[in-house]
């Protein structure tokens, strides 16, 4: 038993005694259960990484216990503790701590609370499983875990049909990347005969140059299968095509947001490209195609959330975007700043979410952005949160000095495209500055549209609920409403994540993303492949480059500022000027409608097809029926035949006779 | 006393034999009390049985030998996979008593003789050491699983029994031929020696399509399924779990024993057939499991679509192939019976097996959703769960025949996903808009004690299937050794250094960094 056993199945325990224990504690023993066990958790991860940023830890396994033995098929529950574990068990743990903390505040009304505090508990459990796999089964009995505690989370609120409809959504369409995942560890399992990951990547250099059958193709054998396993990490990391997930996952509550949509489960994705990068390494083919759909997610994502309404809705595409990013970092072969962004993410993106959810528990429930405004004064603590998160997230920071944590894992991912030798880095590099350029807009615009100008709450509905006055009988603007801050459990989460939005890109960046400042002694105790030659010359691209990305922030900035601060009318001008556009972004460029045309309807009409028709219509009716009514027309011949009269008999006789007459004749 | 002296399984077959004679001639609570005790006796027999196996023993052990009338001999004995089916007969019984214990109300006694007739054809199936046994033990399984359905069941019960009936007994006639021949052939009905016996390859041909037509239909696969949704709709409760649990597991079993060790060269020529009809099951009966309207016939349909991944399992000629098909087997057996059960709690109180009466059921029955989630969750083969452990591993040795195959029946874990997330919104989720569901008291103590085993079970096969591989382990390996030279080469064959696809791997440094990478 060492301390990783503890991080990993405390949250379990403390999962199923508040889950199935909930009736005989209460609610508030569940909670102070899951809680305490989440931040022992966080408190003894702590140690580990720092271990590892100090070189006093060396990667090892840890035992568990015997799983599955088939053949040569072998893979056991033990966990895996390296460097790369290690950032990921920090950022678990610690955000899931303060999201355990922050919802004592914001589920405060619900009745269900030990269910919740279950669920993300278990959640956890199902994460640190993952990151901890040292084969690729476990990975995927982690992978399917958070899946699954993520449908429970979604639908958390399981009375709202649109809450069952995105559980379901974010399930199913995971299970579309699942099944590329399964093929991979098919694929990987007949290649190398096993499915341990170092075992793996060792053997891997081996087989480039080999091609494999497929499907009745011949294709080459390496990048089959990353582009496989890519397809896994596609749909848990909702990049473009399995992305439609992602937004609907917002109907659950923002805490949930938070941890799991935001700062955890969606970078599982990166976390296996990462944790296989020497694999990934073997193919060109599969790299470009990380590059190519990581970047075009980005922007994707980037010009969805310039124009949505809902609060949650926007941090959700910002968080597709910012995933985009650390894709197409991989895809550059810079793996440690996919990692150091995945890092610096998790604190400004949950910091983000959560202040989002301090607005809107301040706006009783109200999340569309065009009923808030002026909210700055009422809620500070909250909005200085929301802007440290904002700084971050936007990268502010000037060039040589230091700034914010976006600012160096954003910037270094641009760079990184820059430098990088892959066939399509130059568009990755083109797509991450104008991806900076919409990320600093649609940030700052929600910023404006939420914080700063006139109370617009009267005309939304929760408000007018709840003060129980309609737009006509009001006297201003703010409905006589009163926005509160929240209670300090919640705030206390966001002062944290707030530091870490701040301090994290500046303290870390050296053992994330420099090679002879830390980078290379940290990354070399993991399976992550540390380019050096691509580190050095992420540093010394030319100056220009390195600006890029702080105007184009800028200018998102400036943007958003004289559209919604200077100007009353310039959004809706705008809108209407480019009025086909707008709709094409507004409508999520109707991803959702194409495959609803293209798949569900279809399994819907197909189902009702082979049912009425194929089992009803063609198989009964041919097969039992069909042999029932012969057997009845054989019934009433054979009763008409026995009609009694000698002749008919003798006529049945001298047939059979000479029908064995010939039979023989013909043997003969 | 040592297990290996004791005619242990010819008291197994007897127990519930006797049980099953006396509750003809007592009152419905004490054949209650009779077939309850009975079957948890027989259980506890089947325990001694699973201990006292060893798995690195002889082949066949607790064997019998008897000479009975005529050609056939009373000749008893199991490997590994008869055992591990036998425990999933004896552990379902008592749950099956228990789930009739009030639902059955008019000819208590009857009912539960044929139940206890059933266990001890079913044990005598995956006991039988003889051929023509085997087939009474087999064919006889039919008559009360008739009774059940056709007295004891829903209104369409006569034309459910009835095609229940015509389907099963046409193939089992061809099959009955087949085995005639083959005793003539080898001059004895002993399976040991059959098993071991090498029938001319163009026979094989005829004998294995004989044997397929009875198991294809026991199995069910498509396009010979259709009696099944109707079988589960009109039977009792109780009836689906075991037709579901155990019945369904006599094809796979066939296969497995006879089909498959004795015909290597005919199922090797049979693959496609096989893998064909296979993959359409999936897609066709998971596509129709989405659109029904009523439950039991929503989880027989996806019964039809786990089974197509048994089917492909077994004819992988690999030991992850047959090993993954049998765990589906247990885990099937073990999953569909807990559905068909959670379909029984709510249908004892509002008699209606139509979906959309109820909804919200969270909230009124709290521990009910819970165990319909996790075997919903279990359905779905999330891993933890038996579910995944045999999915994964009769799907990862189908890579090594057919890449073809093995994407279209992965498919399986989207659309599995669909309808069963789909069925437990309908009945578990929502606001509760039917005054009466929402009106049901939560599962009584009597619903926890059948429901609470069977989840236990699924979660230690899926956490640790090891208590399940290790006694099949080895006699997979004996019919993989013996079927190894019809092997199929499968498609997936690599080619050391294949400069047509060069275009798509690492150039020059590329391979550098590659083999730096793996330092690591």
């Amino acid at each position: 038993m060492t301390s990783i056993h503890i991080i990993v199945f405390l949250p379990l325990l403390a999962a199923l005694v508040a889950g199935l224990g909930q009736r005989f504690i209460g609610a508030l023993a569940a909670k102070t259960i899951t809680t305490a066990g989440l931040f022992t958790a966080a408190l003894l991860s702590w140690p580990i990484f720092i271990g590892f940023l100090s070189g006093t830890e060396t990667p090892y396994v840890a035992p568990v216990m015997q799983w599955v033995q088939s053949g040569d098929l072998t893979f056991d529950w033990e966990l895996r503790v390296d460097s790369l574990t290690a950032v990921m068990l920090v950022v678990i743990t610690t955000v899931s701590a303060l999201v355990h903390l922050y919802s004592w505040g914001y589920m405060e009304e619900d009745p269900d609370q030990p269910r919740f505090f279950a669920y993300l508990s278990l959640f956890t459990f199902a994460m640190l499983m993952l990151v901890t796999a040292n084969n690729l089964v476990q990975m995927f009995f982690g992978w399917e875990g958070v899946g699954l505690a993520s449908y429970l989370l979604i639908g958390f609120w399981y009375k709202k049909p649109s809450a069952n409809a995105a559980a379901i959504k974010a399930f199913v369409v995971n299970r579309v990347g699942d099944l590329g995942f399964m093929l991979g560890i098919f694929g990987v399992f007949w290649l190398f005969g096993t499915v341990s990951i170092p075992e793996i990547l060792a053997a891997a250099p081996e087989k480039v140059g080999s091609s494999i059958g497929f499907l009745g193709y011949r294709v080459d054998t390496m990048s089959l299968l990353c582009v496989l396993l890519f397809i896994g990490a596609m749909g848990k990391s909702a990049q473009l095509g399995l992305h439609t997930w992602l937004p609907d996952a917002m109907e659950g509550p923002t805490p949930v947001s938070a941890l799991i949509h935001a700062a955890t489960m969606v970078t599982a994705g990166v976390f296996m490209v990462c944790r296989l990068s020497p694999l990934f390494e073997t193919s060109q083919f599969a790299l470009n195609m990380i590059m190519i759909v990581g970047a075009t997610t980005a922007i994707f994502a980037a010009t969805v959330g310039l124009v949505q309404n809902d609060i949650k809705r926007v941090i959700a595409y910002s968080t597709c975007s910012q995933l985009g990013y650390m894709f197409f970092a991989a895809g550059a072969g810079a793996y440690s700043a996919a990692m150091f962004h995945l890092f610096t993410h998790a604190f400004f993106k949950a910091l983000l979410f959560l202040g989002a959810g301090s607005v809107i528990h301040a706006m009783h429930h109200e999340q569309d952005m065009r009923y808030y405004g002026g909210l700055r004064k009422h809620i500070p603590l909250t909005f200085w949160a929301m802007m440290a998160g904002t700084l971050a997230i936007t990268g502010v920071g000037i060039v040589g000095i230091g700034g914010f944590a976006g600012f160096h894992s954003k910037d270094a991912i641009i760079e990184a495209a820059y430098a990088s030798t892959s066939t399509y880095h130059m568009y990755g590099f083109a797509v991450g500055v104008i991806a900076a350029l919409l990320t600093s807009f649609y940030s700052w615009r929600l910023m404006f549209l939420t914080f700063f100008g006139k109370p617009r709450w009267i005309e939304s509905e929760h408000i007018q609920h709840s003060v129980h006055k309609t737009p006509e009988t009001a006297t201003d603007s703010t409905g006589g409403y009163h926005p509160h801050e929240s209670p300090w459990t919640m705030l206390v989460p966001l002062g944290v994540l707030a530091v870490g939005a701040v301090l994290a890109g500046y303290v870390f960046k050296y053992d994330f993303i420099y090679a002879e400042e830390g980078g290379t002694e940290f990354w070399a105790a993991s399976t992550l492949y540390f380019n050096t030659h691509l580190i050095h010359a992420m540093h010394e691209v030319p100056l220009w480059v390195k600006l890029a990305s702080t105007v184009a922030m800028m200018t998102g900035l400036v943007t958003a500022y004289l559209m919604y601060q200077r100007s009353d009318d310039a959004p809706q001008r705008l809108s209407a000027m480019f009025a086909p556009i707008y709709r094409f972004f507004l409508n999520k460029w109707y991803f959702d409608e194409l495959y609803n045309l293209i798949f569900i309807r279809p399994a819907f009409w197909f189902g009702r097809l082979f049912w009425k028709q194929g089992d009803v219509g063609i198989i009964d009716r041919f097969g039992p029926n069909g042999s029932a009514a012969v057997v009845a027309f054989g019934s009433r011949m054979a009763v008409r035949m026995q009609s009694g009269y000698l002749y008919s008999y003798a006529l049945v006789m001298l047939l059979g006779l000479v029908a064995a007459v010939s039979w023989m004749m013909v043997q003969a | 006393m040592n297990a290996a002296d004791f005619p242990i399984l010819s008291v197994m077959l007897a127990v519930p034999m006797l049980a099953a004679i006396a509750c003809l001639f007592v009152r419905a609570e004490m054949a209650r009390i009779i077939a309850l005790t009975a079957t948890l006796f027989n259980l506890l027999l089947g325990v001694w049985l699973w201990i006292s196996y060893n798995p690195a023993g002889a082949q066949w052990q607790f064997t019998e030998s008897a000479s009975l009338f005529g050609p056939i001999g009373w000749k008893l004995g199991i490997d590994g996979i008869s055992l591990t089916l036998i425990m999933l007969s004896v552990f379902l019984m008592p749950i099956c008593i228990g789930a009739s214990w009030r639902s059955i109300t008019s000819r208590v006694g009857e009912y539960m003789a044929a139940f206890l007739l059933m266990e001890t054809l079913m044990i005598g199936v995956f006991a039988a050491q003889d051929l023509m046994l085997f087939y009474i033990f087999f064919e006889a399984g039919l008559i009360p699983m008739y009774l059940i359905i056709g007295i004891w069941g829903g209104a369409e019960r006569i034309y459910a029994s009835y095609k229940f009936f015509l389907y099963t007994l046409l193939g089992s006639l061809m099959m009955l031929i087949a085995m005639l021949w083959m005793i003539q052939f080898a001059g004895t009905a002993d399976i040991p020696t059959l098993l071991n016996t090498d029938f001319p390859v163009d026979v094989q041909k005829w004998l294995w399509l004989a044997f397929f037509a009875s198991f294809a239909v026991k199995m069910p696969m498509w396009p010979v399924h259709t009696w099944l949704p109707d079988a589960h709709v009109q039977a009792p409760t109780a009836g689906s779990v075991i037709l579901a649990g155990v019945l369904l597991k006599m094809g796979g079993y066939g296969f497995l024993r006879f089909s498959i060790p004795m015909f290597p060269e005919a199922s090797a020529d049979f693959i496609p057939l096989v893998f064909g009809l296979s993959m359409v099951a999936v897609v066709y009966t998971s596509l129709v499991a989405l659109v029904q309207n009523d439950m039991k016939k929503l989880i027989a349909y996806s019964s039809v679509a786990h089974m197509a991944i048994v089917t492909v399992g077994l004819f992988t000629f690999n030991q992850q192939g047959i090993e993954g098909a049998i765990i589906v087997m247990l885990s099937h057996g073990l999953v569909s019976g807990a559905l068909f059960l959670c379909v029984g709690v709510i249908y004892d109180r509002l008699h209606t097996r139509e979906i959309s009466r109820y909804g919200g059921l969270s909230i009124n029955m709290p521990k009910y959703a819970l165990l319909f989630m996790l075997f919903t969750m279990a359905s779905v083969g999330l891993p933890g769960t038996s579910g995944f452990v045999g999915e994964f591993l009769a799907l990862a040795g189908a890579y090594k025949v057919s890449t073809w195959a093995t994407l279209i029946a992965t498919t399986g874990i989207i659309l599995g996903a669909g309808y069963m997330l789909y069925l437990y919104r309908r009945i578990a989720f929502g606001a509760q808009i039917n005054a009466d569901a929402a009106a049901m008291p939560d599962m009584d103590g009597r619903e926890m004690w059948l429901l609470a085993p069977i989840a236990a079970a699924v979660i230690w096969m899926g956490v640790y299937p090891e208590t399940f591989l290790a006694p099949i382990r080895r006699d997979v390996a004996t019919i993989v050794a013996r079927i190894e030279r019809a092997a199929p080469a499968g498609d997936s064959k690599l080619n050391a250094k294949d400069p047509t696809t060069a275009k798509y791997r690492v150039g020059g440094h590329g391979s550098e960094k590659a083999a730096e990478g793996s330092q690591h």
